[in-house]
């Protein structure tokens, strides 16, 4: 953008401030209850509502993985408890087969798309974006909000499809036609699914609701002097991430809107020489291609497990520099490893493809693709530990599950290299090696980033700490944990087992680990009480926490820090701060660390 | 009863914690800001190191505890290429994965807060990040290179030779087709299937191809030594056929007919003796989710040896006059010699069926 529009553009949001500011303080008193809590569009406010919608799904989901690695974990024993809560569907206190593929499936689709996408882009993107790039609000709170309250309806959906008579969604949180197409194939294909789809719809509109208002606000709104290049790694992740889910939603949408076609509308898109044993019928359907289907879900599906870890790995990145006291290392690396990784995350859908039958020349190319992918990775993983080196660490609970991020995503990672290689893959492929993999790589880091994002601007949200013995405990829980569930897991899925299997005692070769699967769901629970722990400690200092005294609690750089600590609607209440250099001089000519805001003085050493 | 104990013992940890979190916080405040912050970071910063050191030790134990159960010797030729990749894969990862754990862990705690110390301004160094973008990119094109090598290899065209079996899924099992003593799979036709009157694949009898084609379920027969390629269907939803011995893998789409090939190395007899386990099978499993029974749908696969296939297939009857019943006459018996014959002719004409396919 030129500098004259630039300028232009800040001349006019500044102007809409003032009428803003000026109805801000007219109708500062018939504020009601609704307005600033419901239907707010207050880019503060519309975070902490995804946020708490974020954790209520996430101990739904969470608490769904329980159940079923008890299931795992005690093939043999029996809960009379469960009947109390799940009735039919855990006759005699042991889960059914349906049950536990509907618990896995709504698991999945909980956690990858309404926890760790709508959650984590939801709060971080609403909360930040505005106030490291010195904006009043997203360029339209309107839409933001309505962002919301879509995902609000998706959520209500997805949560009445719990309540189904048949049962929600069973087909896996892929969803592959034609499992997911037929209702005579599985209980949870038939209402459920429908559910499953109007619910993922409306989530989709969210997020390009939602993604569409982080473009706009990141390229229209920066405040004076904030140009690309000074922007926090933060909002580079946020912005890539946004641009990979609006290009990529739509997809899936079109993807689902066939499989409803194909659903109701007796279309063959996804059907064909099918025959139904449990109705003994063979189906009209003929010449529709089930494949059809994975290509279009993986190529949301593949760039969707960058928009989760993207996000993370903004926040980490100033996290690290915060914490260390020092500049992230490569800060133009970083950013074209972002790219790096955007512009791929759209070429490699087809390495979830290997064994579908599909060309082998065509698997070759995603094979080379998708082993590229570690290339910026290995960069980013490299100029994080260069950021650790000789810097002057504080271990504040967001810098602990920064390291932690980095920890999990190293060795996620690298399985991502045995997976992403074909001629292993034909070996591990849908075994629980994957499950290890993305468990590690996405699930666990991802929620490190989010972990490590809420601590860090807790104090901004709320003008509060949280506890910082219960903060400790987490995180070392949950690391040590995460590791002990997921690495031993590799073991069972280089042995071949099969993910998706409740029970393996009628198998000989994947039998050996009965020891290993109980441990593993001991710790799961564990892992998954300590998360209750922390949701606690989120909401009891909220209330109670320890108040924060000072504007910038962490010494830290970006504009969020020179707000007031309990910013009203609008965020400054003056002018919006103009901006002198990047979010990362940390230790610069002796100094601890130098605001965005300061000007650059004449005898300041370049870098 | 135990229910409510537990959760009793939950609650009171849950408090006991607050509790201890509550009040080192006030222990916190009367201390000073400052010194709670630096006795708090030389704890974490410690931890750092112990979680290291625990950490690589496990990660050693664990791998001695099961290292064992993780199948063993490859059973196929191909399984062997997948074994070899296997191994340079974790090798390159291996070190990665060690060294940037120590660097990362033992410079947090190396790095951790001191009043003495001055953090480095060092915010850029193009040849540092020269580097670890050029070390990867090597190490990657060796993956690849080895990993497309093995891939091409693996899934490249089937011997002409090649016995051939085509399997089918179906919702919660398997489904076994020989071409009989013609070598050809006779026609099928979806609308055809009738599991009532045994005709699961929807064989059309108008085809004579079809009357000597054997239909079994459970069971696969394979022969030692000798290609196979597996023809792969799906009656109603997508399957996989996982046969984790030979490291093998491939989804049954329905409409879409898949291949796949492998040469099994050893009988299971051999195996039997090999692994000293009587039980063994060789086991096949969907290894695609198809429903409520996806963890059950098991195939066996017995590796035998070529006159033990042949006396088998000679026992079998075939599905068309298992359906016809009475209309035509059983199978005379035949010497295992000339059986022999047939089945070498059988396997010249194998290649039509390609081509049929």
């Amino acid at each position: 953008m030129s500098n004259e529009a630039t300028l232009h553009g800040h001349a006019g949001i500044d102007t809409s401030h003032d009428i803003g500011h000026g109805e801000h303080d007219v109708h500062h008193h018939k504020e009601t209850f609704i307005t600033k809590y419901v239907f707010s569009q207050d880019h503060k406010m519309i975070c902490k509502q995804f946020l708490i919608t974020g954790m209520i799904w996430a101990i739904l989901g969470g608490a769904m993985s329980v159940l079923f690695r008890l299931q795992l974990g005690y093939p043999d024993s029996t809960f009379p408890w469960l009947e109390d809560i799940l009735g039919k569907w855990a006759k005699g206190g042991k889960i059914e087969p349906e049950a536990y593929y509907a618990l896995v499936t709504m698991h999945g689709t909980v956690l990858v798309f309404f926890v760790l996408t709508g959650g984590l882009s939801g709060t971080f993107a609403n909360f930040l974006i505005p106030l490291q790039i010195g904006a009043r609000d997203m360029a339209s709170p309107f839409l933001n909000m309505l962002s919301y309250w879509f995902f609000w309806l998706a959520s209500v959906v997805i949560l009445c499809s719990l309540f189904l008579e048949t049962g929600p969604a069973s087909g896996g949180w892929t969803s592959y036609p034609p499992l997911s197409a037929l209702g005579g194939a599985s209980e949870g294909s038939k209402a459920g699914m429908d559910f499953w789809i109007i619910g993922m719809a409306l989530f989709v509109v969210s997020s390009l609701l939602g993604g569409l208002n982080y473009i706009t606000t990141i390229l229209n709104m920066r405040t004076k002097g904030m140009s690309m290049t000074r922007l926090p790694l933060t909002i580079w992740a946020l912005f890539f991430t946004a641009i990979l889910g609006v290009l990529s939603f739509p997809v899936l949408l079109s993807g689902l809107i066939l499989l409803l076609f194909d659903r109701h509308a007796g279309t063959s898109f996804y059907l064909s020489d099918i025959f139904i044993a449990s109705t003994n019928t063979a189906l009209p359907n003929e010449g529709g291609s089930a494949i059809l289907f994975q290509h279009l879900f993986w190529f949301l599906g593949h760039p969707e497990v960058y928009i989760i870890i993207l996000p993370a790995m903004g926040l980490v990145s100033e996290v690290m520099s915060v914490n260390a006291r020092k500049p992230i290392f490569g800060y133009m690396a970083m950013i074209g490893s972002l790219f790096a990784i955007a512009i791929l995350a759209f070429l490699v859908w087809a390495h979830h493809m290997f064994v579908t039958g599909l060309n082998p020349f065509l698997g070759s190319v995603f094979v080379l693709l998708t082993l590229l992918i570690a290339v910026p990775s290995a960069i980013k993983v490299f100029n994080w530990l260069t950021t650790l080196w000789k810097g002057n660490i504080r271990f504040t609970p967001a810098m602990l599950f920064a390291i932690g991020f980095v920890s999990l995503f190293i060795s996620g990672g690298l399985t991502g290299i045995w997976l992403g290689n074909s001629t292993l893959d034909i070996h591990l492929h849908d075994t629980l090696f994957v499950v290890a993999h993305f468990h590690i790589v996405m699930g666990v880091s991802a929620f490190f980033g989010m972990f490590c994002g809420i601590y860090h601007w807790f104090p901004k949200m709320y003008g509060r700490y949280l506890n910082n013995t219960m903060a400790y405990i987490h995180f070392w829980v949950t690391l040590a944990g995460a590791y002990l569930i997921f690495w031993p897991m590799h073991y069972e899925g280089l042995a071949g087992m099969p993910r998706r299997y409740l029970d393996t005692s009628g198998w000989h070769s994947f039998n050996n680990f009965i020891g290993l699967n109980r441990f593993i769901s001991t710790v799961a629970m564990i892992v998954f009480a300590v998360q209750i722990m922390f949701v606690f400690n989120f909401f009891y200092s909220i209330f109670k926490g320890r108040r924060v005294t000072t504007q910038n609690p962490w010494g830290a750089n970006t504009l969020e820090w020179t707000t007031p600590i309990h910013a009203g609607h609008g965020n400054w209440p003056g002018e919006i701060p103009e901006v002198h250099r990047w979010a990362y001089d940390y230790a610069k000519d002796g100094r601890e660390f130098i605001q965005q805001t300061e000007p650059i003085s004449a005898s300041e050493s370049k870098h | 009863m135990s229910t409510i104990f537990l959760i009793l013992i939950l609650l009171l940890g849950f408090l006991i914690t607050f509790q201890i979190a509550k009040a080192s916080e006030y222990v916190g405040i009367l201390k000073g800001e400052k010194k709670n912050f630096e006795q708090n970071n030389r704890i974490n910063g410690f931890l750092m190191i112990v979680f290291l050191v625990l950490g690589l030790i496990g990660v050693y134990w664990c791998n001695e505890l099961y290292k064992g159960k993780i199948l063993g010797e490859s059973a196929s030729d191909h399984g062997e290429k997948i074994d070899t990749m296997l191994h340079i894969t974790l090798l390159i990862t291996g070190i990665v994965f060690v060294i940037t754990q120590i660097l990362l862990f033992w410079f947090a705690y190396k790095y951790q807060y001191s009043e003495k110390r001055k953090p480095y301004y060092f915010p850029h160094n193009n040849k540092l990040e020269l580097i670890w973008t050029v070390i990867p990119a090597i190490a990657l094109t060796v993956l690849v290179g080895f990993g497309l090598l093995y891939w091409f290899r693996i899934t490249g065209d089937a011997p002409k030779d090649a016995l051939q079996v085509e399997v089918t899924g179906k919702q919660f099992n398997w489904i076994f087709r020989y071409p009989g003593k013609d070598n050809i799979f006779g026609k099928k036709f979806y609308q055809n299937i009738s599991d009532k009157t045994d005709n699961q694949l929807g064989l059309l009898w108008d085809d004579p191809a079809t009357h000597d084609d054997i239909v079994t379920n459970t069971t696969m027969y394979l022969i030692v030594n000798k290609p196979v390629k597996l023809i792969i269907n799906s009656r109603d939803v997508i399957h996989d056929v996982g046969l984790v011995h030979f490291r093998m893998k491939m989804d049954a789409v329905p409409g879409t007919p898949t291949t796949m090939w492998f040469t099994p190395k050893y009988t299971t007899d051999e195996m039997r003796k090999k692994l000293n386990d009587p039980e063994f099978d060789y086991e096949l499993s969907c290894d695609q989710m198809c429903g409520k029974g996806h963890f059950s749908m098991k195939g066996i696969v017995k590796v035998v040896t070529q006159s033990e296939f042949i006396l088998w297939r000679a026992k079998q009857q075939s599905n068309y006059a298992r359906v016809m019943g009475d209309k035509k006459p059983a199978t005379p018996a035949q010497s295992d010699s000339t059986q022999m014959k047939t089945a070498k002719l059988n396997n010249e004409a194998a290649t039509k069926l390609v081509a049929e396919k």
